[in-house]
């Protein structure tokens, strides 16, 4: 399913061509399609079987879906030329949030443009996209100078965003902006550097720039018995969710924890208790193992992309969207801090959900328009 | 950038990128295995431990919410408290039917149509299992309607809870602030476990600038409960502690003197202990009603006070820049007599108006047949501005402001609650930072004139004026004003008295001080004293200083009247002034708007307040 060649002389299927005709990559589409059947189910227990909830769900994936079609259409050289200037105009909104944003949920995050606008969701593409564009017609490894350019370009966008306040996305963000830098081929200088750099950052992010709040919830994850009525509930509750579900877990609608309402935000970014509740040990593992092929797939189409751009950008998306199950997954077993990150294709709403098929849709992009080379 | 000149190597590149993605497969490989080893220890190696959690019975932790500190002010009566009050409360995660139960309880007449929107914000903005009050102080017969109607509305209860109740209502509404729900803004920065079963936060003035010593410690109560929910079996409870109850310097007769005599008015009076910086009187006119915040303002009621025109919200004692007028003329005197540029004794001459040598510009007296030969102490009494003019002249602009400045004015007090507005006293400085054209930047003779008499760019709130009063009732000496007096344990009942924080003081002679105390007293004294009628048969001494600070500027050959004018053109009426003299215990500054004559309209104001505060025996003994 991931390495399958996706070469049009070698494919044998009418369906299989037209797929290719119509931009879509099957392997990619079969991975996230099952991903949200299967979520579907999850959803419907989750929320107590509210059909609604279940519904309106479906209805976000469509506009998501579509959104992903129509960028699979966009040849990638379009995309490149559109970049810097994507970049350029996420800036410009970020800026002007800053300045007159409207208060969704007590931060700044959007700007009303007729439709609710966030820009903070745009950078999450532009930035790599950025980046891939500088690099593309330059020789790899880059220069001191260009690393330090890039890190610049990142560094604009991820202050921004984190003074909205939105610190989740920020950091999601720098480090969409790493992994092109990564994928760039830096040397292991530079990478050392970096990561001491990152070591030596993190205590003043703790003495400097953290809400109380934000240290609260780090402490609560050492021991969350301290804090019983805050995030350390969810994190017990999680866990005594997840733990009870033993190997093959309570079933479908089954699970007591979610059921009844002890485990909180359970349709949202908690939702992967409910997984490991009522599908058990191999449930869980089975979505992770699918989430890998996801990745996997994502990581092929990078590989075998034809151009800089193309390889970067694709790369660099598909690491993101890893990095988003890690971090929920990861949260939702008590091994990182509550930070509010959905599970990608799975949790309800998320505003996010649109750049998350729209990368797929980049993806999807890169592989179906590929020249013929002579091999 | 020399890098693009280079020939790319393609297949180099090609090998080199494959490996680093390579690398990331690998990091997501490893990164998923943690969180498969954590899936292992949690659902293989302690399955049982946690099945036995969740299976049979299973804790609920319920929080108890703490009960918040209370307000007293100086002698013990109190001005916020908790009363008891039934509540109705909903928890949207045991609603079948969020907007259907909604809907029905407008039908139920137990939410108001134009409230709904406010209700469901008001759900968003919580979490799914948390209680959320959404119709407080409910009446009886709301209480009866919805015990009846209880079996149709899942997840809709009534709790009884304690809620903030202002006994006094209006008074001292501006120093106290008020509490009000919890909304999104609070919710960012505030520890959410810290607040677990509270739904009111301080917003401000004391209420806010308190909210750590007021809030108290939530506690929290640990259930069985059986698999169908219900409560089986209290495990542990760990009781909330109340919040620290705040003791006030605030003196709430003399705060309803002054409240009472501002009726109808827009203005402030501050009043301060000079002994300590102790706030004794803290009043805005109009004011407003916190009891109405807390059961959540209607978005119609809450506009129509922030579109009043008098801006009831507005905290004018705090906040309000006016100009200070002829108030300022005893601080202006003491820094001309430490700096030597006048003598007390030595008469300059008013003939009604001064002018610059050279200018034919005249700046007028208020009286236009002049004074005569007049000295400080006249002068003072008397608010001869031509002697000050001629004062400010010899001066100077830069002896004046620093000499205003070390009485505290044109800067914040640093009293406890906030924000407080900053006020103004120009300066060369001052000037050329603030205006862009060069032509404006330049400080012109004519400004430090009328600076003179506290008019052009001066401005005050009525906070630093009665701070600057204290510091001549005290001499010199400077406090910090603060209206905690103490905080009080609420378990150990202890009380810790909050520290007097001396500022630096205003340096001049001791005869200086005599000369312009006494000029003060004149005032009110002499048979020519501006306020002489404002301190009759008053039984101390009185030192105070009239104010009248014109709004618009009156031109040259106009003549000035006050009927003809539209109310809001009206001068500013103010008035300073402490007793008794020879032991003073109360500095107090008084601002009415548009009041027209500070000696005529704000002099009887502070003399009610002086009256009602030394009247009262001298308490105290409360702390």
């Amino acid at each position: 399913m991931i390495g399958n060649s996706n070469n049009p002389s070698t494919r044998h299927s009418i369906g299989g061509y037209l797929l290719h005709k119509a931009h879509i990559d099957p392997p990619l589409l079969l991975g996230i399609m099952v991903a949200i059947f299967l979520g579907g189910f999850v959803l419907y227990s989750a929320s107590g079987t509210d059909q609604a909830l279940l519904f309106r769900q479906f209805a976000r994936l469509g506009i998501a879906f579509l959104a992903m079609i129509i960028i699979a259409q966009i040849n990638v050289a379009w995309m490149r030329r559109a970049a810097p200037w994507l970049y350029v105009v996420g800036l410009i909104t970020l800026i002007l949030v800053l300045m007159s944003g409207e208060t969704g949920g007590g931060a700044q995050r959007w700007l009303d443009i007729g439709v609710r606008f966030q820009p903070s969701e745009l950078m999450k593409l532009a930035v790599p996209g950025m980046l891939a564009w500088l690099l593309h017609d330059r020789a790899l490894p880059p220069s001191a100078g260009l690393i330090f350019g890039m890190l610049i370009l990142i560094a604009a966008p991820v202050a921004m965003i984190g003074l909205q306040p939105d610190l989740g996305t920020a950091i999601l963000i720098a480090l969409t902006g790493a992994t092109v830098i990564f994928l760039a081929g830096i040397g292991m200088r530079f990478l050392i550097t970096g990561a001491v750099a990152i070591m030596l950052a993190l205590p003043a992010m703790w003495y400097f720039f953290m809400h109380d709040y934000q240290k609260q919830r780090v402490l609560t994850l050492l021991d969350p018995e301290t804090d019983p009525l805050g995030a350390g509930y969810h994190i017990i509750q999680s866990k005594i969710a997840i733990g009870s579900g033993g190997t093959f877990g309570k079933g479908w609608l089954n699970g007591s924890q979610g059921q009844l309402e002890f485990l909180p935000e359970r349709s949202t970014d908690f939702i992967f208790a409910v997984i490991g509740e009522e599908f058990g040990f191999i449930g869980a593992i089975t979505l992770l193992f699918l989430y890998l092929l996801i990745v996997a797939r994502g990581f092929y189409i990078a590989a075998v992309a034809q151009d800089t751009f193309s390889r970067l950008l694709a790369g660099s998306i598909s690491f993101t969207f890893f990095f988003y199950v890690f971090v929920n997954t990861a949260m939702v077993t008590g091994l990182l801090p509550v930070v509010g990150v959905p599970l990608p294709l799975v949790s309800a709403g998320g505003t996010s959900l649109v750049t998350l098929l729209a990368g797929f849709g980049i993806l999807m992009s890169i592989q179906t328009h590929r020249k013929l080379l002579p091999r | 950038m020399e890098s693009r000149n280079q020939i790319k190597d393609h297949w180099h590149e090609q090998r080199l990128f494959t490996r680093r993605i390579i690398a990331c497969a690998i990091i997501a490989v490893i990164l998923t295995g943690t969180v498969i080893s954590r899936l292992v220890i949690l659902q293989l190696i302690n399955a049982d431990y946690y099945a036995a959690q969740s299976q049979g019975n299973r804790i609920r932790i319920q929080p108890l919410p703490p009960t918040r500190g209370l307000i007293y002010d100086r002698n013990n009566k109190i001005l916020a408290e908790n009363t008891p009050s039934y509540q109705l409360e909903i928890t949207p995660e045991q609603v079948p039917d969020l907007e259907d139960t909604l809907t029905r309880l407008k039908d139920a007449d137990l939410i108001k149509a134009e409230n709904m929107a406010q209700v469901r914000s008001l759900i968003a903005n919580k979490r799914r299992f948390d209680s959320i009050p959404i119709l407080q102080r409910m009446s009886d017969e709301d209480v009866a309607h919805f015990a009846v109607l209880r079996p149709y509305f899942p997840g809709v209860e009534i709790r009884a809870r304690l809620t903030r109740y202002y006994p006094y209502g209006n008074v001292a509404a501006h120093a106290l602030g008020y509490v009000s729900g919890i909304n999104s803004a609070d919710q960012e920065s505030l520890n959410p476990a810290a607040y677990a079963g509270t739904s009111y936060i301080g917003k401000v003035s004391l209420e806010r600038s308190y909210e750590a010593e007021l809030l108290g410690e939530v506690g929290h109560q640990d259930t069985l409960v059986n698999v169908h929910g219900r409560m089986m079996q209290i495990l542990n409870t760990e009781l909330s502690v109340p919040g620290q109850d705040l003791i006030l310097s605030l003196d709430v007769e003399a705060q309803l003197a002054a409240e009472d005599a501002l009726q109808g008015r827009r203005g402030a009076v501050v009043a301060i202990d000079p002994n300590n910086g102790e706030i004794l009187v803290f009043a805005s006119a109009p004011s407003f009603n916190p009891n109405n915040f807390i059961s959540g303002l209607s978005r119609e009621d809450f506009h129509a006070l922030q579109t009043n025109v008098n801006q009831p919200l507005f905290n004018r004692a705090l906040r309000g820049k006016y100009p200070p007028g002829s108030t300022i003329k005893p601080m202006l005197a003491l820094t001309a007599l430490e700096e030597n540029i006048i003598i007390a004794d030595k008469a300059k001459i008013c003939r009604g108006y001064f002018t610059l040598p050279g200018r034919t510009h005249r700046y007028r007296d208020w009286k236009p047949a002049g004074h005569g030969k007049t000295n400080l102490h006249d002068a003072i009494a008397q608010s001869c501005d031509t002697y000050f003019y001629e004062l400010a002249n010899d001066t100077g602009i830069d002896i004046i402001s620093s000499g205003l400045q070390s009485f505290g004015l044109g800067s914040k007090t640093g009293i406890d609650i906030s924000p407080e507005g900053n006020g103004l006293v120009p300066s060369r400085e001052w000037k050329r930072k603030n205006f862009s054209s060069h032509e404006d930047q330049i400080w012109f003779p004519g400004e430090t004139i009328i600076t003179g008499i506290g008019q052009g760019y001066m401005l005050t709130t009525p906070l630093q004026l009665a701070h600057a009063t204290a510091a001549i009732a005290a001499r010199g000496t400077r406090y910090r004003p603060s209206l905690v007096k103490g905080i009080r344990d609420s378990v150990s009942g202890g009380i810790a008295i909050r520290q007097t924080k001396e500022l630096p003081p205003v340096k001049a002679k001791p005869e200086y001080w005599d000369e312009i105390i006494s000029a003060m007293e004149g005032v009110m004294n002499d048979p020519k004293g501006t306020a002489h009628f404002a301190a009759q048969g008053a039984p101390w001494r009185i030192a105070g200083k009239s104010g009248t600070a014109q709004v618009f500027s009156v031109g040259q050959d106009d003549s000035y009247d006050a009927e003809e004018l539209a109310e809001r053109m009206r001068d500013h009426a103010l008035f300073i002034a402490f007793a008794p003299v020879e032991e003073p215990r109360i500095a107090v500054a008084v601002i009415v708007e548009n009041g027209g004559s500070g000696s005529g309209v704000a002099a009887p104001i502070a003399r009610k307040v002086l009256d009602v505060y030394l009247t009262e025996p001298e308490l105290g003994a409360s702390l």
